[in-house]
């Protein structure tokens, strides 16, 4: 078991050396970034062998108009553990790529049930599917709402 | 057979009697004290079958507003959504930025964010409390803490310039430093209060600025006990929250929860001590915990966090350095370098965390808002399934559950 996330961050490299296409590990934010078919599997093994045992946040971001732009999605998961008292001063987060125009990944509400409602709500604001989650649908926006997903950089607010 | 197999055997004859079709109302959405927030609560009989959360009536697109606002104009808007503990809410909106701009702080003014953000957790917590106790029926509690927050909030609007919304944290300090002198009218005021409680009085060297955090803090320590008498040992209140809606530990890790409701399950998880920032390393103070995990739990654990925040206070108040308070006057176009940075805090609802992702520009490119309350949604759903009629303003309010603060 480790115990600094440099030591976390590279014993995930040497489990799923493939999977990984980018890491930042600085005092700012340690992020690491996997396909979006391997999340699954990386999320699993966090939780069962690392103790990551809940999620603080679920952010999607437009990388539509990033200085480096794609037309792809970004989500991340803010990932927790409150059985691990030597990791509670870490931060960690995995993320994916979706595809912008017709955003799909699997649900991690089977791992950590604690995503359900930041799913949902990535959901509505960003239009992500999440496969298998077990009550996809609007959270926060009302019934009425008929526009395309707010945060996407492509709605502008009325008056802006 | 014990307390908790018999409540059991009671909801099994509950829902058996009835021979009526499950009935589905709206629990709100008008909500007196929190904001608006409704539940759709399926009722068989007297037992509470389904609930579903369903946030979002207060819904104000802060993270989408951030996105058009420049650095410094988000800090007005972004402590909105929870107005009672302002300071709590926008601490890792700071932090995030702080780090993104590699600056930290002078020593003052990590002490002044220190004091501010425990005056709003207490300021927080006596709301609580003073509608946890009307909606169990305890009428004496909403006027006492009401009344008693007044004077928290005089103090919050002696150092930031305002009661409740000051936008007193800027990143690389506060936006101006305390006091030296506290107004005579206001020390007459207090003193009045002072007089009324504790039979004694307040003489003009109370006038200080330290001193008279210091008789505040004194004051309320007392004050404490009165409400331990009044409300948290009343038969009311005990037999209203005592082993109902009981969130294990594991239930407590699983469902993701925070604050007061994580700590009363067990587990000793503060980002105070384990993700210490600002000047919290430099002070003493316990992290207070339940055993059982129950409302009455939940409650005692808000209880005990009020006498550990006027520790903080006390001490942060002898401790402060002179010096400056903030590192420069930042332009309002200030601009801050491309990153992406996290910072949680802990709020007086539990843990708050930012994620911010700037692209260099004068505003930035995405900021998420994952505060408690929303975090405590699964919460709600898990406890009130099961539960009767009776239990909901309990369970509900033994969550603290704020539903600005939820929806954003």
């Amino acid at each position: 078991m480790s115990t600094t996330i440099e030591a976390l961050a590279d014993d995930l490299s040497a489990k799923f050396g493939q999977a990984i296409k980018s890491k930042i590990v600085d005092k700012k934010i340690v992020k690491i970034e996997v396909g979006r078919e391997d999340i699954t599997a990386v999320a699993k093994y966090l939780r069962d062998n690392m103790g990551w045992d809940h999620v603080k946040a679920v952010t999607a971001i437009d990388l539509s108009r990033a200085t480096k732009k794609e037309d792809r999605l970004e989500v991340i998961y803010h990932l927790g553990t409150y059985s691990r008292a030597d990791c509670w001063g870490l931060d960690l987060a995995i993320s994916c790529r979706v595809e912008k125009a017709s955003p799909r990944m699997t649900s991690l509400t089977d791992i950590w049930p604690s995503c359900e409602f930041h799913e949902r709500e990535a959901f509505e604001m960003f239009g992500i599917v999440f496969e298998n989650h077990p009550n996809l649908k609007r959270l926060l926006l009302p019934d009425y709402w008929s526009d395309i997903p707010p945060l996407l950089k492509d709605y502008q607010p009325p008056g802006r | 057979m014990t307390v908790l197999e018999k409540r059991e055997e009671v909801r099994k004859i509950e829902i058996y009697d009835t021979g009526e079709a499950p009935l589905t109302v709206s629990y709100g959405p008008q909500h007196p004290g929190t904001g608006h927030f409704r539940m759709i609560v399926t009722i068989s009989g007297d037992t509470v079958v389904d609930v579903e959360p369903d946030p979002g009536f207060v819904h104000r697109g802060e993270e989408k507003m951030a996105e058009y606002k420049t650095w410094i104009t988000n800090i007005p808007h972004l402590e909105r959504p929870v107005i009672l503990d302002s300071a709590g809410i926008q601490y890792p909106y700071v932090l995030a930025v702080e780090k993104l701009m590699g600056v930290e702080p002078p020593e003052r003014a990590k002490y002044l964010r220190t004091i501010m953000a425990e005056l709003q957790r207490l300021g927080s917590h006596l709301y609580w409390f003073a509608l946890y106790g009307i909606f169990v029926g305890h009428a004496t509690m909403f006027l006492w803490c009401f009344t008693d927050r007044d004077y928290i909030v005089d103090l919050t609007s002696l150092i930031g310039g305002q009661r409740i919304t000051h936008a007193y944290f800027v990143p690389g300090g506060v936006r101006n430093d305390a006091p030296k002198n506290v107004p005579r009218g206001l020390l007459r005021e207090f003193n009045r209060y002072y007089r009324m409680v504790t039979g004694k009085e307040l003489t003009d060297k109370h006038l200080e600025f330290r001193k008279y955090v210091l008789a505040v803090c004194e004051f309320f320590d007392g004050r404490l006990d009165d409400y331990w008498e009044m409300f948290f040992n009343s038969e009311i209140f005990i037999h209203r929250a005592r082993n109902v809606g009981i969130l294990s530990q594991g239930d407590a890790i699983r469902l993701g929860v925070v604050g007061t409701t994580l700590r009363a399950s067990g587990i000793k998880y503060d980002n105070r001590v384990c993700n210490p920032y600002d000047a919290y390393p430099n002070l003493k103070f316990d992290i207070p915990t339940g055993e059982r995990g129950d409302c009455y739990d939940r409650a005692v654990v808000g209880f005990k966090e009020m006498r550990e925040s006027l520790k903080i206070i006390s001490q942060a108040v002898e401790m402060m350095p002179d010096g400056p308070v903030k590192l420069k006057q930042h332009p309002i176009n200030l601009r801050v370098p491309a990153g992406e940075a996290v910072a949680r805090t802990e709020a007086a609802r539990g843990e708050m965390l930012y994620y911010i992702r700037s692209e260099g520009g004068d505003r930035p490119y995405r900021v998420k808002i994952s505060p408690p309350s929303f975090r405590l949604l699964p919460a709600i759903a898990y406890l009130l399934k099961g539960a009767q009629i009776a239990e909901i303003p309990p369970i509900y309010w033994s969550l603290n559950y704020w539903p600005v603060e939820a929806d954003r």
